[in-house]
C-alpha cells in the first residue's frame, strides 16, 4: 500500500522546532520591561535594610521635593487603600495563623526587603534616587534566623499570634494506628537522619516587572506582569482592591522564567495597580537583582527528620517523617502547603505498607517568605527518602541499587493504591532503574571505584543514584479542597475553527519558557489532521483567555494540553454532525481521518474539515437545531494527578585535597508517559537536572545572624554557568498515563526532583571509605574539605 | 542600577589625563576599561565626582619587546594580554592569567593596568605580575617614577600610586627557559579566585605569588627561600600561606585558604618544575 | 554630553547623562530592547553586545565610552529577513527555553566563534562563562554553538 498522505501519521512524538524561538532570537520579544508606556510614572520601593524592627516614623517630605517625585508614600499613608491584606490562599489547617500581611509595612518589618515606603517618579533613576531622601527611624528587635529558635519562641515575630508556629499538618494513616511504632519496634535496620534543605533563590533570569494601565474614564485596568499565573493574579487583585473582577484584566507578556518564583501575588502588583487607580496614569516598576534576591520569594527551606525501619532483607516496613518548614516572615500565596506536596511522596518509589507517619510544622522566621521553588515539596520528599535509603543500604553493607530493587513498587502492580490512598497511575521503576544503570555503567564504575578509591588517594570517585516519582498535574480540584487549598486544578481550553480551516486555540496555560505554543498546536494538529502551522496559540491575557488557572506543578500538558485535545474531539463531534448531514449519512457511518470525513467503505463520499469549517461559517445548510461556526470549549478536571518516574545516576569524582567536586556523568532516565515534543522534554530535564545540581553543589541563601542576606547578587550567589556543569546524558522509558486521553505525565520538575539526591548519594559514595555518611549541601569545596577533616579527627 | 551623577571629561594623552585629576582633586578617578570601578559605582560603593575617562590614550595600548623585559602599555586590554605573540613567549604565566581574568566580555574592555591599579588582592594580575617581578611605570605632574611590584601594594585596594599619578606602563622581566604554573581555585569559572597562585621556576630560583590570600597580593618569599636552600616542593609548599593573612568569607574560612594555598602553591611548584 | 555611534549600521547622534550606561541608552533612547538586563554586578551576561566586533557587557560601560564606536545587538544580527547562523543554531537545537539569556547568549556566541572558529566543546562551555542560563542547563545551548562553528 501506497501512504499518499502529505504529512506523517502523526506529528505527536516528533522534535517540531519551536514557533516561539525567531521573536525571542531576534529580540523581537517583548518582556514587561520593554512595554513602550507613553507618561508612565515609575515606582521605587524603599525596603527594611532590618531583619525584625519597629517602625518609629518615616519621613518623606525630603524625597517628595527630590526632582521628577511625583508621590511618595509611606505604609501608614496607604493603609486604607486594601480591602484586603495580601492574598494566601492556602490555610492548611483550620486553625493556622496567619499574619496580616500588607504591600507596604506600617508597624513592623519582617525581613530584609519589606518594603516600608515607595516613590513614583518620572523616571526609575529619579525615582531610585528619591529612596535615599526617605528617613526611616527603626527601633531593631531581635532577629529569627534558624528554624529550631523560630520554634522556641525566644523571639515572637508577630506578637498577635503569640507563637512563630503557624500550623503542624499530620497525616496519619487511618485504620493502621500503631502500626509505624509497632514495625519500628520489630525492625531489623532503622535509619534516622537529619537533612537541612537549604534556602534558594529562584534567581529566573529575568527579574520581575509590572505595569498598570489604568482607563481613568473607563473604569478599566490592564495589569501586565511578569507572571506564571495571569488568572490567578487577576482574580486576587480584584478582590485586594475591591475593583470589579470583570474591569480587571491581566497579560503576562514574554515572560523570562519562574520557576515558582512568579507564582504569586506581589505587593508591587498591588502597589502599581493601586497608584495607577489613584494617578490615572499608568504606573510601572522594575525590579532589579539586588532587590530580586530579597524581595521576590525563596525556595526549600527545611529540616527534615527522616525515620525509616526494614526488615533483614532490607524491605521497607515504615516510615515516620518530622518536618519543620521555613515559611519566613509572613505567608506568600501558598506558602503554607508547599511542604505538604512532598507529604505523601516520602515512601518515594517503594512498596511500603500502611505504616507512615508525616508530620510538618510551619514556622515565622524573619527572613524572605517562602513559597514555590522547581518541585515545590517534591524534590525535598524525594531527596529524604533517596538519601536514607543510601544510608539504609550502607547500614545493610549492601549495594544502594539493590536496596532499591527489593523496595521497587513493580510493574504489575499499578495502577497501584498506595498507603496514602492516592493511586499511582502506572510505572516500571526497574526498567527506568536498569537502563539508567547500564547507561551510566554502574557495574563499570563500581568496578573502577575498587581500584581508585584506596587509602591514601586523593581522587576518590563516586556513583549514587536516585530513583523517584513525582506528584503533579495538579490537581484533582477534590483532592486540593481535601487539603483546604482555596482554587481548584482544572484547566481550560477553547479550540475554534476559522472559516478558512485556520485554528485558534485558547489555552488558560501562561507560558514562560515551555514552548506550549508548539506543543498545544502539534496536539490541535494531531488531532484535527491539519498542518500545526495553521494553527494559532492564544494564552496569558485574561481579555482573550479568560478562563485557566495557569502554569506551575508540571501541570501544563497533562492538565491543559488534555484539555485542548478534548475540545478538539468535542469540535469534531460537532463537525461530524454537518459532515453527515451533508453526505447524507449516518454519524456513525463516518469516520474522520487525516483531516477527513468518509463515509466507511465509501472512498469517494468524503468531505474535508475545510469544507465543514466553511458551512458551519457560512449556516446555509446545517441540520436543524444545529448552532453555526465550529468552536467548543472544555474546562477538565484531572481524575488524576500524573505521576512521572524515573532514575537518575550521577558520577562525581572529588579532589579530597581541595574539596572540589566534579561531576564526570550524569545520566537521567525520566519517563513521562506519551512525549507529544522529545525536543522539549529534553530541554526540560536537562534544565532541571542543573537547577538540582546546582542545590547540591552550588546555591544557598547565607544569612548572618542579624537576619541579612550575605549573598544577594548574581556575583555571590552561585547559578552555575555553563564552564560549571557537564554535559546530560538522557534516556526515556514511555509508560503512557492510563487516566488522560494523551497517556501523558507532567516533566517540569522531574530533572529537578531526581538530581539533588543522585548527586550527594555519589557525593557520599566518594567520601564513604572516609567514614562519612552526610554531609549538608551544597557541598561546596569548602563544606566537602571541612567533612573531610572532620572525619579524619 | 545606575551611578551616581558624575562629571565626564576625556583625556587625549597621559600628561592631559594627569593635569585634569590634578584639576578635579580627590573626587575625580580614571576611568580606562571600566570593569573595576564601574560594578562599584553601580553599586554606589564608590561615587567619583568627576571621570577622567582615559581609554581613548591609544599610545598606551601597547606589548612591545624591550630587550631585557616586555614593556605593556597601561591600557593594554586582557585579551591583547592573553593573545599577545611575544607575552607567550617571553612570559607566558602572564599570558595564560590575563586569560582566566573575569569571562570574555571583561576581557575585551578591562585593562591590565586598570587591574593593576585597581590594586584588589582577590585580582589574577596583581599577584601575577608580583610573582614575576615586575615593575610599574606611574606618570605624575613631575614625570615619571618606577615602582617595584614588591613596594606597590600597600592595603586593600591602596596602593602606592599618589592620586594624581597614573600608571602607564608594567614591565615584565623575560625569564628564558622558566618553567610556570597559574592555579586559580575557584566554584565559577567566572568568579574571582578563592586562592590562586602564581608561580615560575627557574633552575634554583622561584617566584611564587597568592591570590586572594590578605588585604593585597602576597609574595610567598618563605617559599622561594625554601626552595632556594634546597627545600622539596613538598615542603616549601608547607609555608606557601607564611606571609598571608587569609580573610574570612562566603566561600572559605582562613583555614581552608591556608591549606588551599598549600596545595595549590605545591601543584603550581609540581607544574614550573616540569 | 554629546555622543555618535553606529548602531546596526545605523549612525545616531545623541545627548546623554555621562552616567547612562550603554544597555540603557540602547534600550531607552534607541528603543532597542532586544538587549536584556538580569543583574546588577556583571555576572550573567544578559546584556550582552557586540562593541567594534566584540561582545562587551553593555551594563558595564558608560554610553560616552561607546562614542564613535559600532554597535551591534540581537537586533541587527539577522540580515534580509534570514537569522544569522547561530541564531538558527540556537532554533534548531532547541538552545532557548525563556529567551531571557538568548540575546546576550547569542552574541557571547557569535564573538567566541570569530575569536575560535572551531572551538571543542570545553572550549564552547568555558568561552561562555559569563553568560548564565536558569533554563537550559546548558546543554543545548553548547550544542547550538558547536553546531553554528560545524556549519561555518
Amino acid at each position: 500500500m501506497t501512504v499518499t498522505e502529505d504529512r506523517p501519521s502523526s506529528v505527536l512524538g516528533t522534535r517540531r522546532l519551536r514557533r516561539e524561538d525567531p521573536a525571542l532570537l531576534t529580540g523581537e520579544a517583548k518582556y514587561t520591561t520593554d512595554l513602550n508606556l507613553p507618561g508612565a510614572l515609575h515606582l521605587a520601593v524603599l525596603r527594611s535594610p532590618y531583619a525584625h524592627a519597629r517602625i518609629l516614623s518615616v519621613d518623606t517630605s525630603a524625597a517628595a521635593s527630590s526632582p521628577g517625585v511625583v508621590a511618595v508614600y509611606s505604609g501608614a499613608d496607604l493603609a486604607d487603600t486594601w480591602g484586603t491584606p495580601m492574598p494566601s490562599a492556602w490555610a492548611v489547617t483550620p486553625d493556622m495563623k496567619n499574619p496580616a500581611h500588607y504591600p507596604l509595612a506600617s508597624a513592623k518589618v519582617c525581613y530584609v526587603g519589606d518594603g516600608v515606603a515607595c516613590v513614583l517618579a518620572t523616571s526609575d533613576v529619579a525615582a531610585r534616587d528619591a529612596l535615599d531622601l526617605i528617613d526611616v527611624q527603626y527601633e531593631p528587635l531581635p532577629a529569627v534566623v534558624d528554624l529550631e529558635d523560630a520554634l522556641s519562641d525566644r523571639v515572637v515575630i508577630h506578637e498577635d499570634l503569640g507563637t512563630n508556629s503557624s500550623y503542624t499538618w499530620d497525616l496519619k494513616i487511618e485504620g493502621h494506628e500503631g502500626q509505624v511504632e509497632e514495625a519500628f519496634a520489630n525492625a531489623a535496620y532503622t535509619v534516622r537522619e537529619r537533612f537541612i534543605q537549604q534556602r534558594l533563590i529562584p534567581m529566573a533570569m529575568e527579574p520581575r516587572a509590572v505595569a498598570a494601565v489604568p482607563q481613568p474614564f473607563g473604569g478599566g485596568m490592564t495589569l501586565y506582569s511578569a507572571t506564571q499565573v495571569p488568572h490567578i493574579l487577576k482574580v486576587m487583585v480584584a478582590l485586594t482592591l475591591g475593583i470589579p473582577e470583570h474591569q480587571m484584566r491581566v497579560v503576562a507578556p514574554a515572560v523570562g522564567g519562574g520557576f515558582g518564583s512568579k507564582l504569586d501575588v506581589y505587593a508591587e502588583e498591588l502597589l502599581c495597580v493601586a497608584l495607577a487607580r489613584k494617578h490615572g496614569v499608568p504606573v510601572r516598576w522594575v525590579e532589579e537583582r539586588a532587590e530580586n534576591a530579597v524581595a521576590t520569594i525563596h525556595g526549600r527551606g527545611q529540616i527534615q527528620h527522616v525515620e525509616l525501619a526494614a526488615d533483614a532483607d532490607g524491605k521497607l516496613t515504615a516510615v515516620r517523617i518530622r518536618l519543620l518548614a521555613d515559611m519566613g516572615g509572613y505567608q506568600q500565596l501558598i506558602t503554607a502547603g508547599i511542604p505538604l506536596l512532598g507529604a505523601f511522596l516520602y515512601a518515594g518509589v517503594y512498596d511500603l505498607p500502611h505504616a507512615y507517619d508525616f508530620s510538618c510544622t510551619g514556622v515565622y522566621t524573619t527572613l524572605t517568605p517562602t513559597d514555590a521553588y522547581r518541585g515545590a515539596g517534591r524534590p525535598e520528599a524525594t531527596y529524604a527518602i533517596e538519601r536514607a535509603m543510601d544510608v539504609l543500604a550502607d547500614q545493610m553493607g549492601i549495594d544502594p541499587m539493590d536496596l532499591r530493587k527489593r523496595n521497587f513498587i513493580q510493574k504489575e502492580q499499578f495502577p497501584y493504591t498506595a498507603f496514602t490512598g492516592l493511586v499511582y497511575d502506572s510505572g516500571d521503576h526497574l526498567k527506568a532503574a536498569e537502563l539508567a544503570a547500564e547507561m551510566a555503567d554502574y557495574e563499570g564504575v563500581r568496578a573502577r571505584q575498587k581500584v581508585q578509591n584506596v587509602p591514601g588517594a586523593t581522587k576518590l570517585l563516586g556513583i549514587g543514584q536516585a530513583s523517584y516519582f513525582e506528584m503533579c498535574g495538579l490537581a484533582p480540584s477534590r483532592v486540593l479542597a481535601s487539603l483546604n487549598y482555596s482554587a481548584g486544578g482544572w484547566e481550560a481550553a477553547t479550540v475554534r475553527i476559522l472559516p478558512t480551516n485556520k485554528v485558534q486555540v485558547v489555552t488558560g496555560t501562561a507560558p514562560h519558557g515551555q514552548g506550549h505554543e508548539t506543543a498545544w498546536s502539534m496536539i490541535v494538529a494531531d488531532r484535527l489532521g491539519i498542518s500545526p502551522d495553521d494553527v494559532d496559540v492564544l494564552h496569558s491575557d485574561t481579555a482573550i483567555a479568560p478562563l485557566g488557572l495557569d502554569t506551575y506543578g508540571s501541570r501544563s500538558l497533562p492538565v491543559g494540553g488534555v484539555a485542548i485535545a478534548m475540545a478538539c474531539d468535542k469540535v469534531i463531534d460537532k463537525a461530524k454532525k454537518i459532515a453527515a448531514h451533508q453526505l447524507e449519512a449516518n454519524e456513525d457511518d463516518l469516520e474522520f481521518v487525516g483531516g477527513s470525513f468518509t463515509v466507511k467503505g465509501s472512498p469517494d463520499r468524503t468531505m474535508p474539515l475545510a469544507a465543514i469549517a466553511f458551512e458551519a461559517f457560512t449556516a446555509h445548510n446545517l441540520p436543524d437545531g444545529l448552532e453555526p461556526n465550529l468552536e467548543a470549549q472544555v474546562t477538565y478536571d484531572p481524575p488524576n494527578f500524573s505521576w512521572p518516574f524515573g532514575t537518575h545516576i550521577c558520577t562525581v569524582e572529588i579532589d579530597t585535597e581541595t574539596g572540589q567536586v566534579e561531576v564526570l556523568q550524569y545520566v537521567a532516565v525520566d519517563d513521562c508517559g506519551n512525549q507529544v515534543n522529545p525536543l522539549i522534554v529534553e530541554g526540560q530535564v536537562h534544565g532541571g537536572v542543573v537547577q538540582g545540581m546546582a542545590q547540591a553543589l552550588y546555591e544557598e541563601a547565607v544569612y548572618d545572624t542579624e537576619g541579612t542576606l550575605k549573598n544577594g547578587s548574581l556575583a555571590e550567589y552561585l547559578v552555575p554557568a555553563a564552564s560549571d556543569v557537564p554535559n546530560i546524558t538522557l534516556g526515556h522509558t514511555i509508560t503512557p498515563s492510563p487516566t488522560n486521553p494523551l497517556g501523558v505525565k507532567g516533566i517540569g520538575e522531574a530533572g529537578t526532583i531526581g538530581a539533588a539526591p543522585a548527586v550527594m548519594n555519589a557525593v557520599i559514595d566518594a567520601l564513604s571509605g572516609l567514614g562519612i555518611t552526610d554531609m549538608a549541601m551544597p557541598a561546596s569545596p569548602h563544606n566537602v574539605w571541612k567533612a573531610i577533616q572532620g572525619a579524619s579527627k | 542600577m545606575i551611578p551616581a551623577a558624575f562629571d565626564y571629561v576625556r583625556a587625549g594623552s597621559a600628561a592631559e589625563a594627569i593635569s585634569l585629576i590634578g584639576e578635579h582633586g580627590d573626587e575625580a578617578k580614571f576611568l580606562a576599561g571600566g570593569h573595576s570601578l564601574l560594578p562599584l559605582m553601580k553599586l554606589r560603593l564608590a561615587a567619583p565626582s568627576v571621570l577622567v575617562d582615559i581609554g581613548r590614550i591609544s599610545d598606551l595600548s601597547y606589548i612591545r619587546d624591550a630587550g631585557d623585559h616586555i614593556a605593556i602599555g597601561a591600557l593594554t586590554r586582557h585579551m591583547d594580554v592573553e593573545t599577545s605573540a611575544v607575552l607567550k613567549e617571553h612570559a607566558p604565566l602572564l599570558a595564560f592569567a590575563a586569560g582566566h581574568v573575569g569571562d570574555p566580555q571583561v576581557r575585551h574592555r578591562g585593562t591590565i593596568g586598570g587591574s593593576i591599579a585597581h590594586a584588589d588582592s582577590a585580582s589574577d594580575l596583581p599577584a601575577t605580575t608580583l610573582a614575576l617581578g615586575a615593575t610599574y611605570v606611574a606618570q605624575g605632574p613631575n614625570g615619571t617614577r618606577e615602582i617595584a611590584a614588591t613596594d606597590f601594594y600597600h592595603g586593600f585596594l591602596e596602593s602606592a600610586l599618589e592620586p594624581d599619578e597614573m600608571l602607564t606602563e608594567i614591565r615584565i622581566p623575560k625569564m628564558q627557559g622558566a618553567g610556570w604554573s597559574f592555579q586559580k581555585f575557584n566554584r565559577r569559572a567566572q568568579d574571582w579566585a578563592i586562592v590562586g597562585v602564581a608561580a615560575w621556576r627557574r633552575n634554583g630560583d622561584a617566584g611564587v605569588a597568592l591570590v586572594n590570600m590578605g588585604s593585597t597580593p602576597i609574595l610567598a618569599t618563605s617559599v622561594s627561600a625554601a626552595l632556594a636552600g634546597g627545600a622539596s616542593v613538598s615542603d616549601a609548599a608547607q609555608l606557601a600561606a607564611a606571609e598571608a593573612e587569609p580573610q574570612n568569607d562566603l566561600n572559605a574560612s582562613p583555614e581552608y585558604r591556608v591549606h588551599l594555598a598549600k596545595v595549590l602553591v605545591r601543584r603550581a611548584l609540581e607544574e614550573s618544575s616540569k | 554630553m554629546k555622543i555618535s555611534v553606529t548602531v546596526n549600521g545605523t549612525v545616531h547622534e545623541s545627548d546623554v547623562e555621562p552616567r547612562t550606561l550603554l544597555v540603557h541608552y540602547v534600550r531607552e533612547a534607541l528603543g532597542l530592547t532586544g538587549t536584556n538586563i538580569g543583574c546588577d554586578t556583571s555576572s550573567c551576561g544578559a546584556c550582552s553586545l557586540h562593541v567594534d566586533g566584540e561582545a562587551v557587557k553593555s551594563c558595564t560601560m558608560l554610553a560616552v565610552q561607546a562614542d564613535g564606536a559600532s554597535i551591534t545587538t540581537i537586533e541587527g544580527l539577522a540580515k534580509d529577513g534570514e537569522m544569522h547562523p547561530m541564531q538558527k543554531a540556537f532554533m534548531e537545537n532547541h538552545g532557548l527555553q525563556c529567551g531571557y539569556c538568548t540575546p546576550g547568549m547569542v552574541m557571547a556566541a557569535t564573538s567566541l566563534l570569530k575569536e575560535n572558529p572551531s572551538p571543542t566543546e570545553e572550549e564552547v562551555r568555558i568561552g561562555l562563562e559569563g553568560n548564565l542560563c536558569r533554563c537550559t542547563g546548558y546543554h543545548n545551548i553548547v550544542k547550538s554553538v558547536l553546531a553554528a562553528a560545524a556549519g561555518n
